[in-house]
């Protein structure tokens, strides 16, 4: 079977450079492609996007009521809780919308289409990137930048410039770690073909344990969202940094700022993964 | 006679097809199993908070919480199965081959269904179940009685789950296509089953409305079945008859919608 990544792993440091350009040239290609397919059924995707909208309007209405019950949950108020819902949903909805199609690795690869992908002259983890990409998906975003707005005006927190930076860094950074776990999944999948639904666990299931505060959950839990898969980099960690809260776990004050860095760690982590994952592809041959 | 036994060889290949992927189980019952936890732990902060909020106990939420993920897969409850299977066919037009075919469309696909439920069941419902059993005080019952009863809500919920999917998926005949569609189905599904949070929970007009949905009948009346709170003969009685009749209107109303739509749709394709 062809192997494109081989070839790059004795290439000068330029051409990476050249290479990693290309494949988001190529990445911006295929989205504005699905991006016209999907405006040629306006209407239909004016529905999928409200649908997606709804849908996470009804996830965000359990807490609420949750909360008509409650004054607040793990010590946390609505607002607070808002916030970490807000950012945590917004990291999870960009990763969906940019990367959101490598749950379907194992399926192409059980159904011979990864080979198409391997002849086309694109780094592949462009090409599966775009695959598909579901612009409905800004729908989610919205939601939830709409819940973080409403967070960032309701709790009490003083917002100097510096920590609207840290909040924004925060986001992106998430989005970068949630990004990095459905490339990590997307390379598993290479040996584990019918286990896709694993990475929601991390993915989707991480989302949903970041909506809560983590003073809910044991400390088992928030250790291994921690050390293991660092998903407390995402909002957990500086969040609680924004509100003045003692992080559970009593980690150095530092950790809340370093989510940038375990973005980058995870996204090297990932790449390699992804790497690896692609060597060991066999075709199905059909 | 006859008939009896081919629906029943289809659910049997049902759950056969179901039971192929090993790998597939496995990687549904972990994620079953971590939503259970994350779960888990927010009901318990909730439960902390407000003891007995909806009439339950604290093992009695986590019960909720358990069942309603080792029920998720079995009761399709945020989608899958037959419905995008059917919708495709519908797209291509090859459910013109299957209404050919000298057996009942409705019937076939509750058959094929029935077998993925039973499934899905065994295979992705009992291993949460156990370990949200191992890690949590769960107030399970120890009769047997009390678990055919459950038995026999899950099998009756499923039927509704299945009538209500079914409606969903002939809106195909119409639209073609069936993403929109799906999605709301599911989105319906998972807030009105109580899988994202106990009916009984919701507030006021609101909650009383919601607890009367079909939806209600394809998780909350089950687990609602297994805590006990549908106690003798007459409770049960309620329990099953909410369920049988959500599941008679709907399975009607999907032989309806069956009818008109193939009196009056031309069939896609060719």
């Amino acid at each position: 079977m062809a192997r494109p990544c081989s070839e790059s792993s004795v290439l000068p440091a330029e051409t990476y450079g050249a290479r990693a350009w290309s494949g988001l040239r190529a990445y911006g290609h295929i989205v504005a492609m699905w991006v016209r397919s999907t405006m040629a059924y306006r209407t239909s995707f004016l529905m999928l996007a409200a649908g997606a909208f709804a849908g996470s309007v009804l996830d965000f209405v359990a807490i609420l009521i949750m909360f008509s019950h409650v004054r607040v949950l793990g010590g946390f108020s609505l607002p607070e809780v808002a916030l970490l819902y807000g950012t945590s949903s917004t990291s999870l909805g960009l990763a969906d919308l940019l990367l959101g199609s490598f749950d379907r690795i194992g399926a192409r690869v059980r159904d011979g289409t990864m080979d198409t992908m391997l002849v086309r002259p694109v780094p592949v983890l462009a090409q599966v990137a775009a695959d598909k990409f579901a612009l409905r998906r800004l729908g989610r975003i919205a939601q939830s930048v709409l819940v973080l707005g409403w967070g960032v005006y309701a709790a009490h927190v003083d917002w100097s410039p510096g920590r609207q930076a840290l909040l924004a860094v925060t986001v992106l950074a998430g989005g970068a770690i949630f990004g990095s776990l459905f490339v990590l999944g997307g390379a598993f999948q290479f040996w584990a073909q019918d286990a896709a639904e694993v990475q929601n666990s991390f993915t989707y299931g991480g989302g949903t344990l970041l909506e809560y505060p983590p003073t809910v959950f044991a400390k088992e839990l928030v250790r291994g969202a921690t050390f293991v898969v660092p998903l407390a980099f995402v909002n957990w960690l500086p969040v609680l940094r924004l509100l003045g809260r003692d992080d559970p776990l009593g980690l150095p004050g530092w950790v809340d700022f370093a989510g940038p860095a375990v973005a980058v760690l995870c996204c090297a982590l990932a790449g390699l993964a992804w790497r690896a994952g692609l060597r060991a592809y066999r075709s199905t041959g059909s | 006679m006859r008939a009896w036994r081919l629906y029943l060889s289809v659910a049997a290949s049902g759950f056969r097809r179901y039971a192929t992927y090993r790998v597939a189980t496995a990687a549904g019952v972990f994620t079953n199993t971590v939503f259970g936890f994350i779960l888990a732990f927010t009901f318990l902060a909730l439960w902390t908070e407000r003891p007995h909020l909806g009439g339950y106990d604290r093992a009695q939420a986590l019960t909720f919480v358990w069942t309603g993920q080792a029920l998720l897969a079995a009761a399709a409850l945020i989608g899958g199965g037959f419905q995008e299977e059917l919708q495709e066919r519908i797209r291509t037009g090859d459910v013109a081959v299957d209404l050919y075919r000298p057996f009942d469309l409705q019937l076939w696909w509750l058959a094929a269904d029935l077998g993925r439920a039973a499934f899905h069941l065994l295979g992705r419902g009992l291993a949460p179940l156990a370990v949200g059993a191992l890690f949590f005080p769960l107030a399970l019952p120890l009769s047997p009685l009390a678990w055919l009863a459950f038995l026999g809500s899950v099998a009756l919920g499923t039927v509704t789950g299945f009538a209500l999917r079914y409606l969903f998926a002939l809106t195909a005949f119409w639209l073609l296509d069936g993403t929109g569609v799906s999605m709301l189905s599911t989105l319906l599904s998972m807030f009105f089953s109580g899988m994202l949070l106990p009916l009984n929970v919701f507030p006021g007009e609101f909650g009383a409305l919601v607890r009367e949905l079909p939806w209600a009948a394809t998780m909350q009346v089950p687990a609602d079945v297994l805590l006990g709170r549908y106690a003798g003969a007459g409770g049960l009685l309620r329990a099953f008859g909410f369920q049988t009749a959500w599941a008679l209107v709907l399975l009607g109303a999907g032989r309806l919608l069956q009818a008109a739509a193939t009196r009056k749709v031309v069939v896609q394709g060719g």
